[in-house]
């Protein structure tokens, strides 16, 4: 008797919710370094502000030993440039990503991460994840290196992209998070963030959560906090039938809304792409594909004809070696997973890019096959057997299920999903083929505006890992914790004592436990958080106009007072739930509100405005800092190189330097 | 047909992502404990496999089966309109199998690397 149908086929009384429920009670909680969310960046924020001597509170939506983007795995650990085996410098990778994103993704935090990725791969190593080849089992193979025993991803000649067996990243953090007496709330969802006098742009000095098993109510009192959360994730398409898999549940985004409403400054909201996991997707990396862990592969048509692998100038790759090779007269191949699009300058090699055609024309008929057997052993063993291996959601999900299924690499040809044709036709430089894109289903951006300090516009208030723009990858969110930790730290231990408004307290706690008064047939989570994404489907989908945004957000205001106000919770979990649907409207003005400041489109932040179909004016290559003042947003300019001017340094190296706290 | 029938309501999509064999399964409740989104709640009876209460909320990561020391108590399970079409062909044989399969081949018993 394990499913819910069973109990109730049982004729057993329902049974009763399995935690004590304490609406309404209050815990108080007080520190100097409060971490907002658990996952990787958290995770390594409140290691590295408790090593500096800082009192470090960590409070989680789910549980801290598994939980986050990255909580059940990592294998491949991207951007170590200062790795022994590394043949690129931090300079020559900030300077090559900021040419690929045309600046506008590539400020302090895509820096730290290419100066402070290997320490932290070593910091995690030192707690217990295997980085290296310990058991020589990849001994000889092109991508290791004999003396380190560090094996690499992409590109076996520069070799700052590393693969590891980061199946149990998050244990080790957590035992590291016990050992060093980080105090841990796990199931506790921040709800608001609290500014000193309750004021709006004021010092961040704590913030408010409630806890989705006991309804519990918190009240955190911190010197200084760190958001530290995914971003937004289910904004534009949510069903639980055909689910869209990439996203966690929880990543409703919280940490934009909070940090919207105590006044920070955002950017790049306006960005977003057609999201290629969409209701109609596929298991992740659990279907044939050739992109990230799977980059490399052979893939084949249905009579076994293989598809050619090209370099950037169009000339066929002969051996498996060479996929991993740059091209002639190539510095260097950018790896996957910066969510930046590839320039000539850093193409890796590619699968044929006129696939599409080529299979219309009847050159390979499908369905398409990924046929690891045609890789040497060692290579093979890499993808499936290493990468899928300890990667989060392959290694049970897609290296265990299949393996037991009976599936074998070095018998079994994978099948690529039958796809509409023109899909298979590369996509932001890769073939990942778990999806059919959808333009109308997007993907959002951005996040948190940040300085050299990792901090916000507002004292108190730093940001790392998802929350902030341009900071999502599992390196980059930790090495962004650890940095962000860091400075949070120092910042505390010398400021004034945080005081907090009762005032402030006593409305958001009457906030959180509104969907407990409603009527018991008034709507549920599910159905509301649909109708949000209908919202953002229709009125901020691809193409977008000044008078349709304006209609969009009306609706969410509309949606806040009518349906969203009468969104009804049973139980603690589902008052977590129905929080987020307040969440979720939030963040959906945010984007609406920074779509309609842009007036201009632009191919980077695939923005398409039909009333400003001009791509790329000029004078629209700027951020446009947003955020929120009396109910208004406001909005300034900000040259994309914000970070290289007065008051900063011109160098990217000088500004690390005179801040990094080390 | 002696069986009483009751009024419920329609089983949430995917039905169960996971399923317990609850002749291993021992009511620990360790997966229960970490699972990022609360699908498992503790059985009241004790000793007893946890209750699936909300699959449509499962993200199927696998930190329960990772987490859980008892190999075998927990099986994860994609939604169907996923794993229908996770296919592979024998190269050998050209023999098709696909995950879910009546009659499946035997087991690749080779554990990941590391």
């Amino acid at each position: 008797m394990t499913t819910w149908h069973e109990y109730l086929e049982s004729g057993l009384p329902a049974p009763e919710w399995p935690y004590p429920v304490r609406y309404g009670s209050e815990i108080e909680v007080e520190t100097d370094v409060l971490v907002l969310g658990g996952g990787i960046a958290g995770c390594h924020a409140a290691i590295n502000a408790k090593r500096k001597g800082a009192r470090v509170v960590l409070v989680e939506k789910g549980a801290t030993k598994w939980s986050g983007h990255g909580g059940a795995g990592v294998d491949h650990w991207l951007n170590a440039c200062t790795n022994p085996c590394s043949r690129i410098t931090p300079e020559e990778f900030i300077e090559s990503v900021s040419r690929d994103c045309d600046s506008y993704d590539c400020g302090p935090s895509l820096y730290i991460n290419a100066q402070e990725a290997w320490e932290t791969l070593l910091d995690i190593e030192s707690m217990g994840v295997m980085v290296r080849d310990m058991n020589d089992e990849f001994k000889g193979a092109a991508f290791r290196d004999d003396e380190t025993k560090l094996m690499f991803a992409y590109d076996y000649k520069n070799r700052i992209d590393i693969r590891v067996h980061g199946h149990n990243v998050k244990p080790c953090l957590y035992r590291e998070l016990k050992r060093l007496g980080v105090e841990v709330h796990d199931r506790v969802m921040i709800t608001g963030l609290l500014t000193e006098g309750g004021r709006q742009a004021a010092r961040v000095v704590g913030a408010t959560g409630v806890n989705t098993r006991t309804g519990e109510f918190y009240v955190f009192r911190g010197k200084a906090s760190i958001v530290a959360m995914q971003a937004p994730g289910r904004l534009w398409t949510f069903s639980t039938e055909y689910r869209s898999m990439w996203n966690d549940l929880n990543n409703a985004g919280e940490g934009f809304a909070i940090a919207w409403n105590a006044g920070a400054e955002f950017v790049n909201l306006e960005k977003s792409w057609p999201a290629m996991i969409t209701p109609f997707s596929y298991i992740p990396y659990g279907v044939g594909n050739t992109s990230n862990t799977w980059h490399g592969t052979p893939i084949v048509d249905t009579n076994g004809k293989e598809v050619p692998w090209l370099d950037r100038d169009g000339n066929e790759v002969r051996t498996a070696e060479e996929r991993f090779e740059p091209s002639p007269g190539q510095k260097f191949i950018l790896g996957p997973g910066q969510h930046v699009p590839h320039t000539y300058e850093n193409d890796p090699k590619v699968l044929a890019p006129d696939l599409s055609e080529r299979i219309r024309k009847g050159e390979f008929v499908l369905p398409l096959y990924a046929d690891l057997t045609r890789l040497p052993e060692k290579e093979r063993r890499a993808i499936f057997g290493l990468m899928v291996g300890n990667e989060g959601k392959t290694r049970i999900p897609v290296y265990d299920i299949l393996t037991k299924a009976g599936f074998d690499p070095d018998k079994d040809m994978l099948q690529v999903p039958v796809l509409p044709v023109d899909a298979y036709n590369k996509t932001s430089g890769v073939n990942y083929w778990a999806g059919k894109a959808m333009p109308l289903l997007r993907a959002g951006a951005g996040g948190l505006l940040v300085d050299w300090d990792l901090r916000t516009n507002l004292e108190g208030l730093y940001g790392a890992g998802g929350t902030v723009s341009g900071a999502g990858a599992h390196s980059t969110a930790a090495t962004g914790g650890r940095y962000a930790g860091r400075k949070a730290a120092a910042y505390a231990l010398t400021a004034a004592e945080p005081i907090i408004d009762p005032e402030q307290v006593r409305k958001e706690k009457a906030r959180v436990y509104g969907p407990l008064q409603q009527k018991k047939r008034s709507i549920g989570w599910k159905e509301l958080n649909a109708g949000i994404c209908r919202i953002m489907q229709d009125y901020c989908g691809q193409y977008k106009n000044q008078e349709t945004l304006a209609a969009g957000l009306r609706l969410l205001r509309e949606l806040r007072e009518a349906e969203c106000s009468r969104v009804y919770a049973a139980t603690p979990h589902d008052l977590g739930r129905a929080l987020e649907c307040h969440t979720m409207i939030t963040v959906g003005e945010m984007v609406i509100q920074a779509c309609m400041v842009r007036k201009a489109s632009n191919k980077f932040l695939s923005f398409s405005r039909i009333d400003y179909p001009a791509m790329d004016p000029p004078e629209w290559q700027k951020y446009l800092p947003i955020r929120l003042e009396d109910g208004e947003a406001q909005v300034r300019e900000l040259p994309l190189d914000y970070h290289l001017r007065p008051p900063y340094a011109a160098g990217y190296e000088e500004n690390y330097r005179i801040h990094c706290e080390l | 047909m002696r069986e009483k029938v009751y009024m419920v309501p329609n089983q949430p999509t995917p039905n169960r992502a996971v399923d317990f064999n609850p002749d291993i399964c021992n009511g620990c409740n360790r997966c229960a404990q970490i699972c990022r989104n609360d699908v498992l709640m503790p059985n009241a009876e004790k000793g007893k496999p946890p209750i699936v209460l909300y699959p449509d909320e499962c993200w199927s990561c696998g930190c329960c089966v990772q987490e859980c020391n008892r190999p075998g108590a927990i099986e994860m399970l994609h939604p169907l309109n996923q794993s229908i079409v996770v296919i592979w062909k024998r190269k050998e044989t050209g023999q098709e199998f696909r995950l879910g399969m009546k009659n499946p081949p035997a087991p690749n018993t080779r554990p990941a690397a590391g």
